[in-house]
């Protein structure tokens, strides 16, 4: 690792090509570049899942912490490449004091030419994120609702904020339900008359869910919260607040429960219970999949209409 | 699948979903066997843990007698337990267990088709498998034609209404052209073409379909893919390793059979293939069809093809046996561990380029890769001694390991005072498959056996040509005495080199 102290922009960019060319390896494969808007508190978790994303999908990881409270206004930087951190190129920057509102100019001579740029706020993010000076440069923004102090609230304002090529990590989070759940109609089921969702109180994930079933269905849902989470302690943080699913149909009920990280239970009409993986992906995971395509997701868009309709 | 199409939670604009099999089991044949413990077993096992195996998924295990319930199951718990990727955890594990059968009994016998027929008959009603069945033969290619024949005498092999029947069978498909005909005709008989699904995991879907994509998606390769630019196409598969403890099954079947036939063969046609209509299966396959249908062996096979045997040597510091002294080779074994073989291709793409394939144990190290070398300009406007040391321009996709893509080109040397050119390499690394959601190539093949998609799958077709071209070659072998001995750790027997040079070429180290 280069440790860079009150650096530039374009420093940082020829840092990364010396250290290229140290390591004995000039040529990349590198699909694109990944901009991580992050405060202190959820940057090493977000640099670290990109990292491990990198092995999937090669890419140059831009680290950018605004420190606004800081007394100098300067920019520094760590910067390494391939090594334990995977093929890729990791620069975490630290824009002190004024600089933190410049974040786009330090970024702009980091983007790797004639590549896709995907844009990352793994807390708080920007109103409109295809309108922030960063965003403007990305063609795939990925937020993450669950991370916000009032999740619902936050998918809110991703809704009247929504822009093709927006995405939410609560989304990308229901893959393995919706999965699940998909796979229970690829059996004919009859038509569905109602069902709930059940889940943590606020759970922005059952927003989309239940919008996605409605939509999909054609189907009256309701979202039952529940107060104390049935098997907190065993659903890590970050997973979807979901528990449980049951839809109507005229043969009778189908009923999917969560009942620990990796599992839950489904019952269908005339078969006998059975135990169905469920995992729920790790960040490292969640970026994977989010970078897979980078085209715009109209499935969550028109989700998250849905959800705050 | 039908049943897909009517799902009103599939759409078509929703990428994120992967396809999960509908209802149904697998039943595995010879599941305590090496192969079913350190591959089948733990992929599904992996399968399940992402989430891709349908709810209600069974499995069941056909073994000899002497096995109970319980070590069936401890077997499969330590299999899994060695050889999965994804993390152990035992919630996966004893929801995969909940699907657990063990049929005990003698595959010659009746009566363990009838033990099987009624655990399969309980698992639709218990699991809801719905009658969808899928029979994975993990035997040796002797006891197919008893176990298919019972399979059919039961009643097993037969679907009802909507349900599906797929039986899975692995390489070798036979040893020459007549035992891969009888071999197919044995199953044949039973289920019909769309219901046999061959597996060569080695050639891993991943390969086939990166292949696939540079040579299809880009406008830059294409138009260079001919005989005018293109001098020769060498395909190596060169392994570090003996043949261990497969004596049994490698002594008299050999290099040739093992490798050539399907997997080398297999990269040629992908290689040589003009660009199929579509991607799907049977367009895919008719022009890899074509492909080796074109193929043409050398006039004189004692000048281009060539065999060896590994010899004592040391292999990358470690001293190790030659194949005569391995145990269970009788010391007059001529089985070859080494073949390299020219072919050429009777098209207007390919005429005059030769494909040189080779494949040994025992060799410098291990790789498998495809070298497209092309021609030399056709003028070079240097001093002679600027491109003295200028090669070949080359294409390489590196099969395994480091699955990737090596451009060699020259380039001018930095700082010296007059012009010289020499080669460089620049290389390209496929992202591996690390997370959860990307199954590796067997979890891949058994995916699309229960899916019922067969695209890469070889067709008996693909097979039978593979031996057309093969058998002359073995007869023509079979005639002469040993293979030439070569020392374990190098790059094989000094007659490969004999044979490209004669051609005025050289091979590349891979």
């Amino acid at each position: 690792m280069i440790r860079l102290e009150d650096t530039s922009g374009s420093d940082i960019a020829g840092a990364i090509t010396a250290e290229r060319h140290r390591m004995g390896s000039p040529t990349t494969g590198m699909v694109l570049t990944l901009l991580i808007l992050a405060d202190e508190s959820c940057q090493s978790d977000a640099t670290l899942a990109a990292i491990a994303a990198a092995r999937l999908h090669p890419m140059r990881v831009l680290t950018l912490i605004p420190r606004p409270q800081d007394q100098q206004t300067r920019l520094d930087a760590e910067v390494s490449v391939g090594g334990d951190g995977g093929p890729g190129e990791t620069a975490v920057i630290r824009l002190r004091g004024r600089l933190a509102e410049h974040a786009n100019s330090v970024a702009v001579p980091l983007l790797l030419p004639d590549t896709p740029v995907v844009a990352f706020w793994p807390s708080d993010a920007p109103e409109v994120p295809g309108d922030d000076p960063i965003g403007r440069h990305a063609q795939r923004r990925i937020t993450d609702a669950a991370a916000a102090r009032d999740p619902a609230a936050a998918l809110r304002r991703r809704a009247a904020g929504y822009q093709p090529g927006d995405t939410d990590l609560t989304w990308a989070r229901l893959t393995p339900w919706r999965s699940l759940l998909a796979t229970v109609f690829d059996a004919p089921v009859g038509r569905v008359t109602g069902g709930h969702v059940h889940a943590e109180a606020g759970d922005p994930s059952a927003l989309l869910l239940a919008a996605w079933l409605r939509r999909r269905l054609k189907a009256t849902l309701e979202i039952v919260p529940q107060d104390e989470p049935r098997n907190g302690s065993q659903v890590r943080r970050g997973a979807t607040g979901v528990t449980g699913v049951t839809l109507q149909t005229r043969a009778g009920e189908i009923r999917v429960d969560r009942i620990d990280e990796r599992t839950a239970t489904l019952l269908r009409p005339g078969a006998p219970e059975t135990s169905i993986a469920l995992p729920s992906g790790a960040l490292a995971e969640l970026l994977a999949e989010e970078l897979r395509r980078l085209d715009p997701d109209e499935a969550y868009g028109s989700a998250l209409r849905g959800a705050v309709a | 699948m039908s049943s897909v199409r009517g799902n009103p939670l599939r759409d078509p604009q929703d990428q994120r979903l992967p396809r999960v099999a509908g209802p149904c089991s697998m039943v595995l044949f010879g599941v305590t066997g090496d192969l079913s413990r350190r591959k089948v077993m733990p992929a599904i096992y992996d399968l399940c843990n992402r989430g891709l195996l349908p709810p209600g998924f069974g499995l069941v295990g056909v073994a000899r007698r002497d096995w109970a319930e319980q070590d069936f199951a401890q077997i499969v718990h330590d299999a899994v337990r060695e050889h999965a990727r994804t993390p152990f955890n035992e919630a996966t594990w004893s929801r995969l267990c909940e699907g657990l059968r063990l049929v005990p009994g003698d595959l010659a016998d009746a009566a363990t088709y009838a033990e099987l027929a009624r655990v399969l008959a309980d698992l639709d009603q218990v699991r809801g498998t719905n009658g969808n069945h899928a029979f994975y033969l993990s035997i040796p290619p002797g006891m197919f034609p008893v176990v298919v024949e019972h399979l059919k005498s039961s009643r097993l092999a037969e679907p009802s209404g909507d349900s599906w029947r797929r039986v899975v069978i692995e390489k070798p498909f036979g040893h020459d052209l007549a035992s891969a005909q009888h071999l197919n005709h044995v199953v044949q008989e039973v289920f019909p073409s769309g219901s046999v699904f061959r597996i060569d995991h080695y050639l891993g879907k991943e390969t086939v379909q990166n292949l696939l994509a540079v040579r299809f998606a880009n406008a830059m390769f294409e138009p260079l893919w001919n005989a005018n630019f293109i001098d020769n196409v060498q395909i190596t598969m060169a392994e570090d390793i003996g043949i261990g403890g497969r004596a049994g099954y490698y002594d008299g079947i050999g290099a040739a059979r093992d490798v050539i036939q399907n997997h080398l063969l297999q990269l040629l046609a992908l290689v040589a293939m003009e660009e199929p209509l579509s991607f799907d299966a049977d367009d895919v396959r008719e022009e890899k069809q074509k492909a080796l249908r074109a193929v043409r062996l050398p006039r004189d096979l004692g000048k281009h093809a060539v065999r060896g045997q590994y010899a004592t040597g040391w292999q990358g510091g470690v001293p190790v046996r030659g194949y005569l002294e391995e145990d269970g080779i009788p010391p007059s074994s001529r089985t070859e561990t080494f073949a390299a073989l020219r072919l050429d291709l009777d098209t207007r793409r390919w005429a005059g380029v030769p494909f040189y394939l080779r494949t040994g144990k025992r060799l410098g190290r291990r790789v498998t890769e495809v070298a497209v070398i092309f021609k030399r300009a056709p003028h070079l406007p240097f001093e002679r001694t600027a491109v003295q040391e200028l090669g070949n321009n080359a294409l390489v996709f590196r099969i395994q390991p480091d699955e990737g893509m090596t451009l060699r080109f020259g380039a001018k040397v930095p700082g010296t005072s007059s012009i010289q050119v020499r080669d460089v390499s620049m290389d390209f690394q496929y992202g591996d498959s690390f997370v959860d959601s990307s199954p590796e190539a067997y979890e891949r093949l058994i995916l699309d056996v229960l899916l019922g998609d067969p695209p890469l799958f070889p067709r008996h077709e693909e097979v039978e040509l593979g031996w057309r071209i093969l058998d002359p070659v073995l007869d023509f072998w079979s005639a002469k005495g040993a293979p030439e001995p070569y020392v374990s750790g190098g790059w094989g027997p000094h007659g490969q080199y004999a044979m490209i040079e004669r051609d005025g070429r050289t091979w590349r180290r891979p």
